[in-house]
């Protein structure tokens, strides 16, 4: 029962592998708006060393924001949720297999481009590392979370920015903890707390927002 | 048909949008006169019989607004959360109705906990707004509601926008314990709690006059939700027998 999981993943790794372009898409946007914030503000070093894991992390929020449409939407199109939904398999896990495949494709490229981030903001390297854990177990959250609200706006109009509103409340407790993380240890305070607390979040998004996706992909298939 | 018996006992019998659009009928004035003496009484005491406070001096009487506003904007969240919920598992339409009739009363008693609280933290803070734990959950819950009104207008069939925005709202409600907890587990510019079952460390006076303000807006709510929940009904029960008869008799205002 648990192979469907490694089979979606890899169905849906050899989909993205064909699209490369919506891949690198959401890579690049991540890269341009970190990038465009030390444009904005100007280049004074402790300024930007200050605010640099929140614009990570904001960037990391848009990012993934940009990229839930197309968790679902493909599979709609051309039949192959009713078939998930129909399957014999657990929905649940179909869906964690979805979630993960896009937390592949989108949140772990872009944990990997905040090492280089850390380098260019100059916020030294145990608070790169330290970014980096926050980013490796926020982002999963924010492809499960993600997921929920790409379900129930499945097929709307208006639906990327639809999602985004509906989303981005629910992402925001992550946001706060995953920045916190890195600005508790850039000021010398525990930052452990905030990590134990992201990765509560991921056990709880891993064992609730499959069941809850699935009931969202019913409602919006019916 | 037209008329109906109510049996001996039937615990659904409101469940009907039907009857239940009769009963709200009848106690909509009700509430509204409640909710009108209430507030009188509330504001008559908040500003001519509570004393001026100690360390705020007459600025703190906006909490005879902001604290019963933010009460609300939480309890009509969670009572919202909870008639979505019963519609998403029961298949009733008119709970799912009364969530969507409650969700624009919920946003504007948060529109104004929020813009109470900012006018409130001015002179006392020396800002109008801090971004706190218990400011910011608050601000969230705004979101929240704004985007349950925002994902059921986007849906143009009613039954799946009712069980999407339960969806919404159950995941939502998560944010409620976090709001009110949030002045303990956090350190905040925000008061603590000052009233709990225990007691309080508000003055007599003061007390009464909040919680009276508390219970005119929770009458004020019911009613205007009341009031909503019948247009609801009217619309999406207008192809139904005993709405166009009413229609007919020119009975709907």
């Amino acid at each position: 029962m648990l192979n469907v999981i490694g089979q979606v993943i890899r169905r849906d790794l050899l989909l993205a592998a064909r699209q490369k372009a919506d891949v690198l898409n959401t890579l690049f946007f991540f890269v341009v708006v970190v990038t465009i914030v030390p444009l904005g503000i100007g280049p004074e070093p402790n300024l930007l060393r200050a605010i640099a894991p929140g614009v990570v992390w904001v960037a990391a929020l848009l990012a993934a924001i940009l990229s839930l449409p197309r968790l679902f939407a493909n599979d709609h199109a051309d039949g192959t949720l009713e078939q998930m939904l129909l399957s014999a398999e657990p929905l649940p896990l179909i869906v964690l297999g979805k979630a993960a495949a896009h937390w592949l494709v989108t949140g772990l490229p872009l944990t990997l481009m905040s090492i280089l981030f850390g380098v260019a903001f100059d916020i030294g390297r145990a608070e790169t590392s330290v970014m980096v854990a926050s980013l490796l177990l926020g982002t999963p959250v924010l492809s499960l979370i993600g997921a929920v609200g790409a379900a129930l706006t499945l097929g709307l109009r208006g639906g990327g920015v639809l999602t985004s509103l509906l989303v981005l409340p629910l992402f925001i407790p992550v946001l706060i903890f995953g920045a916190g993380a890195v600005g508790a240890s850039a000021a010398g305070v525990g930052y452990a707390a905030y990590l134990l607390l992201l990765g509560a979040f991921l056990l709880f998004a891993l064992v609730l927002t499959p069941w809850l996706v699935g009931i969202a992909l019913r409602i919006s298939v019916e | 048909m037209t008329t109906t018996t109510a049996p001996r006992f039937n615990l659904y019998w409101f469940a009907s949008p039907q009857t239940f659009y009769a009963l709200a009928g009848r106690l909509i004035p009700w509430f509204m006169a409640l909710a009108v003496v209430l507030t009188l009484a509330g504001l008559y005491i908040a500003f001519l019989v509570a004393p001026t406070d100690a360390t705020q001096g007459e600025s703190y009487r906006i909490i005879f607004v902001h604290v019963p506003a933010a009460w609300m904007s939480m309890f009509l969240y969670v009572v919202m959360a909870f008639w979505a919920a019963v519609g998403l598992a029961f298949n009733t339409r008119l709970s799912s109705m009364l969530a969507t009739a409650i969700a624009p009363t919920g946003a504007l008693m948060t529109a104004l906990a929020l813009w109470s609280g900012s006018l409130w933290g001015r002179p006392t803070w020396g800002s109008y707004w801090v971004w706190d734990a218990r400011l910011t959950s608050e601000l969230i819950l705004l979101f929240l509601y704004l985007g349950f009104i925002a994902l059921q207008a986007a849906i143009d069939d009613r039954r799946r926008a009712d069980k999407a925005g339960a969806v919404l709202a159950i995941i939502g409600v998560v944010n409620v314990p976090i709001i009110y907890f949030s002045v303990k587990w956090w350190n905040t510019l925000h008061q603590g709690a000052s009233v709990s079952v225990k007691g309080s460390s508000m003055a007599t006076t003061m007390l009464w006059g909040m919680l009276i303000m508390a219970l005119a807006f929770w009458m004020y709510s019911i009613a205007a939700v009341l009031f909503r929940v019948r247009t609801i009904i009217l619309e999406r029960e207008r192809r139904s027998d005993w709405v166009r008869e009413l229609a007919a008799q020119e009975k709907l205002k």
